[in-house]
């Protein structure tokens, strides 16, 4: 639950009394311009980032100084990874399974995302998007309740992608609530429950992808998006 | 964001498991990072080599191979404790991984937890591979004061970890890339590591005693040696700078760039 949240760098504000939820058992894709916030607001909420005003909670904690036994119900992947680059990617996972205590999950996830293909090469020597596939596993390797995936799927094929949807998609049908930020439409139409569109560090609009489109009279999401993201002046042309 | 009940099939882990497992992982990290094993050990055994077949600089009354034997040692701490943590820890900054780590049940004192253990198996690993090469070599230590060489190592361990992170924490990672090895190179030739203050000019030595490295050498070199009283400076110099810099560290350490 994220209410009211407002945060500044400096004296360019980010967030400006930002307000969603996201329930379990339902995929949350969080769509917005690069800048809008959306990365802001995940790192509060995965407890990188204390607000300077405004309520976070996750599974009804503070995420700035939660226990770990509410880091290990929660699942996430940075935007920039967050993999060691030494290391290789099955013994990077297993102690992941280890630090969740959720050994079981190393097998299946691993074959799931074709991790086998590259298990001897570094982390630091795989391609962007076998690196995607790696932090993805990490995410989920604990069966989180909660699972924060920061563009999941930029960088994959076309059917690396699928593979990582049905997993989201299995996430999500086993009870997780999963919370997605996407600059793909066809992703949030495609795997999203609820839709949040957030322009300069402010909900614009929320609900399903239906909904947020005839709220907004549009043809679909994209129309939708770019009625509520167009920054004031710019025209369409 | 959602409030359900605790997954039954999570399966709890305790902080001490997931420390060591941690630690076990920073320790395969490091052993298997050929660069890392350069500095580490490589470069002390050569050292010790040249140091130990050479009569020149001149180390003090003794037999030669006993005196270069716990600089060695202390130059050998210095290169994991400092050089290889400092490297490491800035670059796991700049790449998100203390993030990512520090959002898992492990957290970030698990995390810093599980940097030291590392750290101290390489130097025991390193140490080990080092004392056997000495022995071979002629190396005969004073026995009763290897337990005042362990104090000294493990004192010398903390406050070169503290350092690295401080440095680690406050600087991107192709700076403190230059400069750890920088400070490396400096503190082998003159920093009183491999050769004794009381060898150095006497306003140069005054200063050297004062720098943790002087002290890691002179307190290694006086327990391994003839410990006759020069004990209690280097080992007030080392805590000095481990509290100094632990304090530092926990007050300017950023965890992303």
């Amino acid at each position: 639950m994220i209410r009211d949240v407002t945060h500044h760098y400096g004296s360019k504000r980010a967030l400006h009394e930002m307000s969603w939820s996201a329930d379990g058992g339902q995929i949350t894709c969080v769509l917005g311009p690069n800048g809008a916030g959306k990365t802001s607001i995940m790192e509060m909420a995965e407890g990188l980032r204390r607000p300077e005003s405004g309520q976070v909670r996750v599974l009804g904690d503070d995420p700035w100084d939660a226990s770990p036994d509410h880091r290990a119900r929660v699942g996430v992947m940075l935007q920039d990874g967050g993999l060691p680059g030494g290391a290789k990617p099955l013994r990077f996972l297993a102690h992941f399974a280890q630090l969740y205590g959720r050994t079981d999950q190393l097998e299946p996830l691993v074959e799931a995302l074709g991790i086998r293909d590259f298990e001897t090469t570094s982390l630091r020597r795989l391609s962007g998007g076998q690196r995607q596939r790696v932090a993805l596993a990490a995410a989920l390797i604990g069966r989180p309740d909660v699972a924060f995936l920061d563009e999941p799927s930029a960088g994959l094929d076309p059917h690396a992608r699928l593979d990582v949807w049905d997993l989201i998609r299995d996430a999500r049908d086993r009870g997780c609530a999963v919370i997605v930020t996407t600059h793909s439409f066809e992703e949030a139409e495609r795997l999203a429950d609820r839709v949040v569109v957030v322009a300069a560090g402010s909900v614009a609009a929320q609900g399903t992808a239906d909904e947020i489109s005839h709220h907004q009279g549009s043809r679909g999401l994209e129309d939708a998006y770019f009625s509520l993201t167009r920054p004031a002046g710019r025209h369409q042309v | 964001m959602t409030t359900s009940q605790a997954s039954p099939s999570m399966r709890p882990t305790g902080t001490a498991a997931r420390a060591r497992s941690q630690a076990r992982f920073e320790t395969h990290t490091l052993l298997a990072n050929g660069e890392q094993l350069v500095v580490s050990i490589v470069l002390p055994a050569m050292a010790l080599v040249a140091m130990a077949l050479t009569t020149s600089p001149s180390l003090g009354a003794g037999r030669r191979i006993d005196l270069v034997m716990p600089g060695v040692l202390a130059l050998a701490i210095v290169s994991t404790a400092f050089t290889g943590q400092a490297i490491a820890t800035g670059f796991d900054r700049r790449y998100g991984v203390l993030r990512l780590f520090g959002v898992t049940p492990l957290g970030r004192s698990g995390l810093l937890a599980g940097k030291a253990a590392a750290v101290l198996v390489v130097v025991v690993v390193q140490t080990i591979i080092l004392a056997i090469i000495g022995l071979a070599m002629g190396w005969n230590p004073d026995v009763t004061g290897i337990a005042l060489a362990i104090v000294f190592a493990l004192l010398g361990c903390w406050a070169w970890v503290a350092l690295a992170l401080l440095l680690a924490g406050a600087l991107r990672a192709e700076a403190v890339l230059a400069v750890a090895n920088l400070i490396w190179v400096l503190l082998a030739a003159v920093g009183g590591l491999l050769f004794p203050t009381d060898r150095m000019p006497s306003g140069v030595a005054d200063v050297v005693r004062l720098l943790p490295s002087g002290a890691l050498g002179d307190g290694l070199r006086a327990a391994l040696t003839d410990h006759d009283g020069r004990l209690l400076l280097p080992l007030v110099v080392l805590v000095a700078w481990g509290c100094v810099a632990t304090v530092l560290t926990a007050r300017t350490f950023k965890w992303s760039d």
